[in-house]
């Protein structure tokens, strides 16, 4: 249970750290464009998308079928389409206008509120599911059930995290990334376009962001806010893993979802979200660059 | 806080609408005057939610009597309620304590991650945790300040007359405290964090006495809000009307400047309250969704001010005392917010 909800975290923490690490920008909106991929594949698969001929099938034991691999290209489209949007009417013109942090952080959560009312707007607060009906977990080593979507959730997480390791170390796009990330004025000057490097890292977190929220809808409900819910794990798992590092976040990610559900032998269900701000806390006290930050 | 537009729409006549509306906006004035404290120093709160909650529950659990039948909440001694107002503003400093003593001497930004969940956690806390403050029930029956004093219908008045007196004095208190010698450690802090530490001033320690005067003024804020209302919950102290909305009343009104936040305060409340009375009148489409149309403005008008007007509608006057005769030789009015804003209006000046 926890390595699911820590899988959805990582997503969500990857895409948010790289942003972070990049742009210097603390996305207080990755919630809400969570939230906007969880609603956009919710579009292709509910009545709406049938009619448009996607929905319908389903691949062997999972709960779903081509209407949601349509949906997840849907919502990684358009969520990067969101953020990049969002890059050239917002974040541009502050940054061009010399903003800092903090400009960036209340704008970012100004945009989270304007998704998140669109949200309700289109969709209304109804809670929904990608596909009605119980889905039966099947029992695997030691009489742990798992759902087979469960499995599809953990191997999306899986594959996205090999992808990003291709894109950052294995291109010249993912190098230039990290040369912005580690000096952007340094990386300018030697030849680096950085604002097309913006734009690439908000795509790629808005897929992250995307998948994140798709993923967190396969596990959970389609809720208008469960993204904005999810945006204290997704910064404890940023904090965790030292800010800015992929790897650190999905480490964060699956650390901060497996203490969630641990946590529940000894503290009431409803005590839960508090895990993540105590590990935000503690890691603050105790090492505030994150699991695997060196001291400059 | 729902129950709160309800409760204007309702009113018959616009004079009980107005006593209504003022009373509720001087309760956001101080939360926004209150943000208006950290903010002006670099300390981005989220969690105003928060602070307004303690100082409501606080507040309520002290002043209210013991719990009887299917209640169950701590305290309930029924002590009198300035004394709650004052564990109040107590509770909300131990907040500020609490969150700022691993956030503020690290970097900026954790300040601002570590309390955007804590109101989250707070309601999830008063929702499962039994006996503490009656859950998801509520407090209710909590007595309004006054309340027994007054006959008749009368007492809407008395209210408003001490939700102004009470945002007269925070007025006064923070425009003493911005002026005063602590309040020019902090804004030299702000403007050169560096050059106030050469001179020898520690800069945590002022910061979180901001940090910790604003957490007060909110936690005072709560405590007015309940007396008021007479009835919390946990869903009371949404993220949205508890810190997202006095974001926006900060950021319109003008971040820099006490009068903008106050300003800020009823021309986005006005905006706020005031559409459920055109409801009615607007065509359907709209008006079946003015709530979320709503909530969606709110946001936008951040990100329009940020963008176009960033100082708000009043800027920051420059001059720290009347003493000073001019102002930094033809320079832009230093900001209140980050080098980075100061620097964004210097741009859009040229």
């Amino acid at each position: 249970m926890g390595i699911i909800v820590g899988s959805i975290i990582a997503l969500g923490a990857m895409g948010l750290t790289l942003i972070f690490g990049v742009l210097g920008i603390g996305d207080f909106a990755h919630g809400d464009k969570m939230g906007w991929g969880m609603f956009l594949a919710f579009f292709v698969v509910s009545s709406e998308g049938a009619n448009l001929g996607f929905a319908g099938g389903r691949f062997g034991s999972l709960s779903f079928g081509w209407g949601l691999v349509v949906g997840l290209l849907v919502a990684m489209v358009g969520v990067a389409a969101l953020s990049v949007i969002m890059e050239r009417l917002v974040y541009r013109r502050l940054r061009a206008a010399g903003g800092g942090f903090f400009i960036f952080a209340i704008a970012s959560l100004g945009m989270s509120i304007m998704l998140r009312a669109a949200i309700q707007l289109i969709w209304g607060p109804s809670n929904f599911r990608y596909t009605p009906g119980i889905h039966p977990a099947v029992e695997i080593l030691g009489g742990i059930r798992v759902k087979p979507d469960q499995f599809f959730i953990v191997g999306v997480t899986v594959l996205a995290a090999i992808l990003l390791y291709w894109l950052l170390y294995r291109t010249r796009f993912g190098k230039a990334m990290r040369a912005t990330s580690d000096n952007p004025a340094l990386a300018e000057a030697s030849g680096i376009d950085t604002d097309r490097i913006r734009t690439g890292t908000w795509i790629v977190g808005g897929i992250l962001a995307a998948l994140a929220g798709v993923m967190l809808g396969l596990q959970a409900e389609v809720r208008f806010d469960a993204g904005f819910r999810l945006l204290l794990p997704l910064f404890a798992a940023m904090i965790l893993g030292g800010i800015g590092n992929p790897w650190g976040a999905l480490i964060g990610g699956l650390t901060v979802g497996i203490a969630q559900e641990v946590s529940t032998q000894w503290i009431s269900t409803g005590l839960k979200p508090g895990i993540p701000f105590v590990i935000v806390i503690a890691v603050l006290l105790l090492r505030p660059r994150g699991m695997f930050g060196q001291s400059r | 806080m729902e129950e709160l537009i309800v409760t204007l729409v309702t009113f018959d006549g616009a004079v009980n609408w107005t006593v209504g509306f003022l009373t509720t906006v001087s309760i956001f004035a101080i939360l926004a005057l209150a943000l208006n404290v950290q903010w002006s120093v670099g300390i981005l709160n989220f969690g105003v939610a928060a602070f307004f909650m303690v100082g409501a529950y606080v507040s309520a659990v002290l002043t209210l009597p013991a719990p009887e039948g299917l209640e169950s909440y701590v305290a309930g001694w029924g002590l009198p309620i300035p004394v709650g107002w004052l564990f109040a503003a107590i509770a909300g400093a131990v907040l500020a304590i609490l969150l700022g003593i691993p956030t503020l001497r690290l970097r900026d930004d954790f300040l601002a991650i570590a309390t955007i969940g804590v109101a989250a956690i707070l309601r999830s806390i008063a929702n499962s945790v039994e006996g503490l403050v009656n859950r998801s029930r509520g407090l209710n029956g909590i007595d309004g300040l006054l309340e027994d004093q007054v006959q008749g219908g009368g007492y809407r008045w008395v209210e408003l007359v001490i939700a102004l007196v009470a945002l007269a004095a925070v007025y006064w208190l923070v425009s003493r405290a911005s002026a005063s010698p602590w309040g020019r450690t902090l804004r030299a802090i702000r403007d050169n964090e560096d050059t106030a530490k050469a001179s020898g001033k520690n800069t945590v320690r002022f910061r979180m006495g901001a940090f910790m005067l604003g957490a007060m003024l909110m936690g005072l804020a709560g405590a007015i809000y309940a007396h008021r209302s007479g009835t919390i919950s946990p869903l009371t102290f949404s993220d949205l009307l508890g810190t997202f909305f006095v974001w926006t009343m900060l950021i319109v009104g003008g971040s820099g400047n006490h009068r903008g936040a106050v300003l800020g305060a009823v021309v986005v409340g006005f905006f706020w309250f005031g559409t459920p009375l055109i409801q009615e009148s607007l065509p359907d489409w709209l008006g079946s969704r003015v709530f979320q149309v709503r909530q969606l403005l709110i946001g936008l008008l951040i990100v329009i001010f940020l963008l176009w007007r960033p100082q708000g509608l009043l800027a920051e006057r420059d001059r720290v005392s009347r003493f000073v005769t001019s102002g930094p030789g033809g320079e832009l009015p230093e900001g209140w917010l980050d080098k980075g804003l100061r620097r964004l209006r210097a741009a859009r000046s040229r």
